[in-house]
């Protein structure tokens, strides 16, 4: 079959232009080389839905940023993943940082993003007493929010899913040749053809581009080191703190996450290898030493995981959105910081852009904008928790205990295609928390094995060569 | 038998013991002893017995029952006298919530949501394994890195091997008698690396479970990088001046397996819901000579409150925190403490953190530093020759009120010092 639309990528770009596009009468199909949705890059981005007035309003970026930022609610609504607008301060500590602060104000005003606010010190300290004394002035933005960006990225590609997109992880593309007006795309498992070719492909979309014969840029990926606070700090900061920007980065953040942990990062640092995802003795100094200025009850002993991701940043250092010489070849590219934010105000610009280049978009009349939400237990009220656990009783049985997840919970994540650890942390926070799944991997693996009926040690982390434990050594069964 | 029946639950009891380990175990026998009617020992797992299951080697209950069993050999020792002496057990049961009039709300897999009503509670819930995150080891994010205590359950409840070629990292007791246990199983151990200067298991461990198995160990040395894509592959290792590797030394060790073994932390979450009061060296609660925490009428036991190396001394603590919760239920309560006492030369921290002048009491502490011919002393009011100290090895003492007998102040120094 011949799919109108082949997207590659399924971070959270491919996913929020996936579910778009699922709202027209056309075929589409996302093609994924992870085990699941969001595995890439998307999973170790810092969650954060920016105020909408970081960039300059002539950019392109500045411009999606603010309008993505607008359509986040609407999408948690429908699609049931934890977002919460907690607001921002950008904290000046010291006097030649106020004119950033002004500019930052002015950008937000000329794009109309409202309730810009200069705090003064009293009021930081009102507001956040834990944050330096030091901290001459603020810029508060309460339009800033927290996501779970995997959680996101699930919603998007199950409910794109539900209205008809094919999702096809497990995929990596290996070549891109073109027949007459008919793109195809081969994988390993299987040959994709396609009218248009949306390339999201995050860290590689210049490979993609290359393999397509397009190749006008570079991915240069720029690491980000984040590290995860212990829950006892819940709530010592309330709003995402940034520093004063500079001209290469957003500076190195104290983010309070939707799930209430604080997560400290991320660094900025280019690196050679687009697989790179180590974490440095370093990086985690570097974060540490920053984080503490500004909030010096921060501790690297809080510390209970570490992680690092790589931002897709072209030597443009602008995203890259628009066709190509290739008719029906787009790319959707270098979409770096604040591309989460600017995801849905992305995604609808594509669907402009197919548009212009000959597709046609006719709205379905059965298009189901919803999907269930998934349950939390230890969020529903003692009522809604009696009961569910008289109904099933599998959620009266805590798995893991650090974040109060219910075997329940778990059985559900698994119904709903989690199939390695990784799939059931992103999807319940099982092995999050402090534990870090000292005590809930053992239980989580029997979960596994129980509802797909595969063997303990056919197990993995996160799909490849993750495997978690192998079997014993045969028993010696020679009589002597 | 280790399984109760959740649905027979009371809906008010005089104690409720959260955990089923030896710790809730014990506290639970004790405010039975001290003639609570209704005790209630309430535990997440199927069975109760908490960390002593997956414990199958032996070395436990020397000081407690006078002989060697082994950890479910002890926990099952433990569950028949809470069964004979008729208290409720509530498994596969976890409490959500505890408010400040000390009602339990408590999940059970088979009895869905319920709250109860208690006179006291006592927080018995162990502790969990310090991370990778704890110690902020650099590298990738590989499957094969585990904390001891999970590739433990994985060995000797699940029937898996965690991997062929195996690095452990620290000296705690759960790596080094893992050392030994993967080696059994037939998975190589290539050694174990600590950062201090010292190991941080029992002396016993070291020789049962290292030297005896030939398994070198590696003082002020660390792990610098963890490689690997999908699974662990190797790990470079360094020697530390401090805490500062010098990697000019450093040395690459392929292996698909990188055990934690880097110590416990009190796990008190339903303790930082309560707001009690904290001792910031244990991370556990304050407690008074009672084992009564910050609040009225809840009292704490066991590695919740700080972490032991045996398990009889969590049982002889709890026992005490029980029957000081069952007297609470009943309203008689001793008089509160009047000694504070205060942690001084080469001592981390004191459990209790306050004494009563007219009672006996035992006093748990660690060391900070390995010392040998010293004197422990209690202000001016007593001391104590001891041999030799360890930080893995607890040190306690018992304070009879008749060393008190000259003392008026309101605060007491413990030192451990060498001798003159």
């Amino acid at each position: 079959m011949v799919y109108d639309v082949l997207i590659i990528g399924g971070g959270v770009i491919g996913c929020t232009i996936a579910r778009e596009l699922s709202r027209y009468a056309i075929t589409t199909a996302l093609i994924e080389k992870e085990g699941e949705v969001g595995f890439g890059t998307s999973k170790a981005n810092s969650g954060i839905i920016h105020g909408g007035h970081h960039g300059p309003p002539e950019t392109l970026k500045g411009q999606l940023e603010w309008e993505g930022n607008q359509q986040w609610d609407t999408l948690c609504d429908e699609l049931g993943f934890g977002f919460k607008r907690i607001g921002e301060l950008t904290v000046a500590m010291a006097e030649d940082q106020l004119p950033t602060l002004e500019k930052l104000q002015d950008y937000g005003n000329r794009k109309g993003v409202p309730g810009l606010e200069l705090w003064d010190r009293d009021r930081i300290q009102a507001e956040e007493p834990h944050i330096s004394q030091e901290a001459i002035a603020a810029l508060y933005a309460p339009t800033t929010g927290v996501i779970n960006p995997y959680e996101a990225c699930f919603g998007l590609a199950k409910n794109a899913a539900l209205n008809g997109v094919e999702i096809k992880c497990d995929r990596p593309v290996t070549g891109i040749r073109q027949e007459g007006e008919t793109w195809i795309v081969e994988t390993p498992q299987e040959t994709f053809q396609g009218r248009f070719i949306l390339n999201a492909a995050g860290l590689y979309a210049d490979k993609i581009a290359e393999m397509a014969g397009v190749r006008t840029f570079r991915i240069r990926p720029r690491k980000g080191e984040e590290y995860l606070l212990d829950k006892r700090l819940q709530g010592f900061i309330k709003r995402v703190i940034f520093p004063c920007p500079t001209a290469v980065s957003k500076g190195i953040l104290v983010i309070p996450t939707y799930d209430g942990t604080l997560m400290v990062g991320p660094t900025a640092e280019y690196v050679d290898s687009k697989e790179d995802l180590t974490t440095t003795a370093a990086g985690g100094q570097n974060v540490f030493s920053h984080v503490t200025q500004v909030v010096p009850g921060i501790s690297a002993r809080d510390c209970i995981a570490e992680f690092a991701g790589l931002r897709a940043v072209t030597d443009s250092e602008d995203f890259i959105i628009g066709p190509t010489a290739k008719p029906g070849f787009i790319n959707v590219a270098g979409i770096q910081s604040p591309g989460l934010t600017a995801a849905p105000a992305i995604a609808t610009l594509l669907v402009d852009i197919l548009g212009d280049e000959g597709l046609s978009l006719n709205p379905k009349d059965d298009f189901i904008p919803t999907i269930p939400k998934p349950i939390h237990f230890a969020s529903l009220s003692t009522e809604e928790q009696i009961k569910l656990a008289d109904q099933d009783p599998s959620y009266g049985r805590i798995v893991c205990r650090c974040e109060f997840i219910s075997e329940g919970e778990i059985r559900d994540a698994i119904r709903r295609g989690a199939r390695t650890l990784d799939g059931i942390k992103f999807r319940t926070r099982a092995g999050m928390g402090r534990c870090q799944g000292g005590f809930c991997t053992g239980r989580c693996m029997e979960l596994i094995r129980d509802e797909l009926g595969i063997p303990l040690t056919a197990i993995t982390k996160r799909g490849g060569d993750s495997w978690v434990a192998r079997p014993r050594h045969e028993e010696v069964s020679q009589s002597c | 038998m280790l399984i109760t029946n959740p649905k027979h639950l009371k809906p008010d009891y005089d104690v409720v013991v959260v955990g089923g380990g030896p710790a809730g175990m014990g506290a639970a026998i004790g405010a039975k002893e001290s003639g609570a009617e209704r005790v209630l020992v309430v535990d997440r797992e199927k069975e109760a017995g908490g960390v002593l299951l997956q414990c199958i080697h032996p070395g436990f209950g020397l000081h407690h029952f006078k002989e060697e069993l082994t950890g479910p050999e002890y926990a099952q020792r433990y569950l028949e006298q809470v069964l004979d002496q008729d208290i409720d057990l509530a498994t596969d049961s976890y409490v959500l919530d505890l408010d400040r009039d000390n009602r339990v709300k408590l999940m059970s897999g088979q009895a869905g949501v319920n709250v109860l009503s208690s006179k006291a509670v006592v927080l018995a819930m162990g502790a969990r394994e310090r991370t990778r995150g704890a110690i902020r080891t650099p590298g990738t994010r590989v499957s094969g890195v585990l904390t001891a205590g999970l590739a433990q359950r994985f060995v000797n409840m699940m029937g898996l091997l965690p991997g062929n070629r195996a690095v452990i990292l620290g000296s705690g007791d759960i790596g080094l008698i893992m050392a030994r246990r993967l080696t059994l199983e037939g998975v190589e151990v290539v050694g174990v690396y600590e950062i201090m200067p010292h190991a941080n298991g029992l002396n016993r461990n070291i020789v049962q479970c290292l030297h005896d198995f030939d398994i070198p160990l590696h003082l002020s040395t660390t792990v610098v990088d963890i490689h690997g894509g999908d699974r662990l592959e190797a790990v470079t290792v360094a020697p530390v001046d401090g805490f500062t590797p010098d990697m000019s030394r450093s040395q690459r060790i392929p292996c698909d397996t990188l055990l934690l073994s880097i110590g416990l932390i009190p796990d008190n979450e339903l303790a930082r819901q309560l707001n009690l009061r904290f001792d910031p060296v244990t991370s556990g609660p304050l407690v008074a000579s009672t084992m009564e925490t910050s609040k009225d009428g809840v009292f704490a036991c066991g590695n919740t409150v700080h972490i032991h190396d045996l398990v009889d001394f969590v049982s002889q603590e709890s026992e005490l925190a029980g029957r000081n919760a069952g007297l609470y239920a009943r309203g008689q309560q001793p008089p509160p403490d009047n000694i504070r006492l205060i942690p001084g030369e080469n001592v981390a921290y004191c459990v209790p953190q306050t004494i009563s002048s007219d009672r006996d009491h035992t006093v748990y502490m660690r060391v900070r530093q390995p010392m040998e011919n010293c004197l422990l002393r209690l202000g001016d009011v007593y001391e104590k020759k001891i041999r030799f100290v360890l930080p893995a090895e607890m040190v306690n003492i018992k304070v009879r009120p008749k060393f008190l007998q000259q003392f008026h102040g309101d605060s007491l120094r413990v030192d451990i010092a060498p001798q003159q």
